[in-house]
């Protein structure tokens, strides 16, 4: 991650290029960036120490947590609070907005990262749960200016619209690749004791059904799958 | 969300303890339990984190059977070569249920304590006996589509949400516990899960301090396993009905028959009598009738879930007739 991706509020930065530090939790400035972004102040208010401001009211004052995340393979330490989901620390503390708030309750699947390889809702797990884990995000799946192949699909199938779901759709289907060339069943495969070889266009929509699109372009979408399914055997 | 104290603990015993202390919750895969933290309806004032314990594996029994940790990932246990092998119908249950990312993340033992889904449990705003004993139930007068025809109270007529937990119920799967004390016990899955009654706040059998370590599958049983799941869209959506069934016939005749449902109730539900009437029926319409009517005795709809009564019917009759064809 260079410098120059981190947000104004956020510069305390200490060691290597390969081990940030940010001590993110005792301030938060208002610059002209949050200002002009009046959701993205919403959402930093909305990450405030909380028990702060409610004292005397018997609440539990959260105390701030240190962890370590790789992220695209670089380690960052955080001090958050414990409230912090991981899509939060991703999104608000170290500026990588790739991974977007959809529904933030596990729904939509706009905030799908992979966790160990694994893909999840970075907003329905917390990021203290997380330590010492390697996580992928959008950000960190091509090489260089070379995209990924799933990214690359994509862009030639025309596999969206708004765009809003798009990075979660791409690090779910690499996601939902790895599960497959594992051997993973899905509901709709018909026998559960043969492992899946190639993926019907009914299993990749079974298997994808976890990121909406509410533009509709899922044909295009299956079919970006399918093309970037054929480059990787 | 309200502010807590995170931590994590050594061992299991210490979640236990942990577990025995007021406003603490447990916290493994979290999906249910952080939607209903930002949402307030849960507000603990310590999770305590118990991802990292050795709860994660699943082991073949003395018995023939399996044991399935508390930890194990509701997506390893679906795919899971033996459970695919012998326990068909827990795989395809837990395949039918949530999204590939939340089952990448959900347990065994969350899957089980899952609370409902009812619009108005979420509700923070309306009347829930179970979110606030004593406040009434918004969904006996209001939207309950989803809700239940068979095990409700007046105070409560919330459906159970898991699909993982029907097939459980079929299999006669057991739940393995420990308390703060470090005593373990044993309690079968037709005993797991409670009824509303007057005290729908309180949902399973456990009590304070007690944590489930292990769910426990008998030895694989003869017949054919199927999981059908009717619901509003072909995938990612709980159950309007569902049915776990394993049904050992030959010739067009049935030697014996276990059939679970989802959606229907508080708790997976299962009649004795539906099962007894198969065994040793003839395969035909007659007969999945009187199944079906034993299974739906007492059965009552609450305005929109009355659809439900004769779409378990159809269901238990498709997925017995496919399984007599097979």
């Amino acid at each position: 991650m260079s410098q120059a991706t981190l947000p104004q509020t956020y510069p305390a930065k200490h060691g290597t290029d390969m081990e940030d530090t940010y001590a993110i939790f005792p301030t938060v400035e208002v610059t002209r960036r949050t200002v002009i972004e009046t959701g993205t102040t919403a959402l930093l208010l909305s990450s405030l120490p909380r028990g702060a401001l409610a004292a005397g009211t018997g609440q539990v004052d959260p105390v701030p947590t240190s962890i370590a995340l790789r992220i695209n393979g670089h380690l960052h330490n955080l001090t958050l609070d414990p409230r912090t989901t991981l899509l939060d620390a991703l999104r608000e503390h170290l500026a990588l907005t790739g991974s977007k708030k959809g529904c933030d309750h596990g729904q939509c699947g706009a905030c799908t990262v992979l966790v160990e390889g694994r893909r999840i809702n970075s907003c329905l797990t917390l990021a203290v749960m997380h330590d010492g884990q390697s996580i992928t995000t959008v950000e960190g799946l091509a090489f260089g200016e070379d995209l990924h192949p799933m990214q690359a699909a994509l862009v030639e199938h025309d596999g969206f619209q708004c765009g809003y779901c798009t990075s979660g759709q791409i690090c779910s289907a690499v996601g939902m690749l790895a599960e497959s060339r594992e051997g993973a069943p899905s509901y709709v495969t018909a026998d559960l004791t043969q492992s899946a070889t190639e993926l019907s266009d009914d299993e990749i929509r079974e298997r994808m059904s976890g990121n909406i699109c509410r533009c509709a372009a899922y044909p295009n979408i299956v079919a970006a799958i399918r093309q970037a399914m054929g480059e990787q055997t | 969300m309200k502010a807590f104290s995170y931590e994590r603990v050594p061992s299991v015993t210490d979640a236990a303890i942990a577990a025995s202390k007021p406003g603490v919750k447990i916290i493994a895969g979290g999906t249910n339990l952080l939607d209903l933290m930002k949402l307030q309806v849960e507000t603990p004032s310590t999770l305590v984190d118990i991802n990292r314990l050795p709860l994660d594996k699943i082991e073949e029994t003395s018995e023939g059977g399996l044991r399935v940790g508390a930890l194990v990932r509701n997506s390893d246990l679906a795919a899971d070569v033996r459970v695919r092998q012998h326990y068909g119908v827990l795989s395809r249950a837990l395949l039918a249920g949530a999204s590939a990312q939340l089952r990448n993340k959900a347990t065994t033992a969350g899957n089980l304590l899952q609370r409902t889904r009812c619009y108005y449990f979420y509700d923070v705003t309306k009347p829930c006996n179970k979110r606030v004993p004593g406040s009434g139930c918004s969904a006996l007068a209001g939207f309950n589509r989803i809700h239940a025809i068979l095990g409700g109270s007046e105070a409560c007529i919330a459906t159970h949400p898991s699909d993982m937990a029907v097939a459980m119920r079929a299999l006669d799967a057991k739940v393995e516990t420990i308390d703060h004390e470090g005593r373990t016990r044993t309690i079968p899955i037709a005993d797991f899960h409670r009824l509303p009654g007057h005290t729908p706040d309180i949902e399973s059998d456990l009590a304070s301090g007690e944590i489930v370590t292990a769910v426990t599958l008998p030895p694989p049983l003869p017949g054919v396993q199927v999981y059908r799941k009717v619901r509003d869209r072909a995938s990612y959506a709980f159950a309007l009905v569902s049915v776990a069934a394993i049904v050992d016939s030959v010739g067009g005749r049935i030697r014996s028959a276990r059939l679970a449902f989802g959606g229907l109730a508080p708790r997976p539900w299962r009649i004795a009598a539906a099962e007894k009437g198969l065994t040793n029926a003839a395969a035909d319409a007659r007969a999945f009738g009187a199944a079906a009517d034993a299974v739906l005795e007492g059965a009552r709809g609450y305005g929109s879930n009355d659809f439900k009564i004769p779409l378990t019917r159809r269901t238990l009759h498709a997925v017995l007739g496919e399984i007599s064809r097979t």
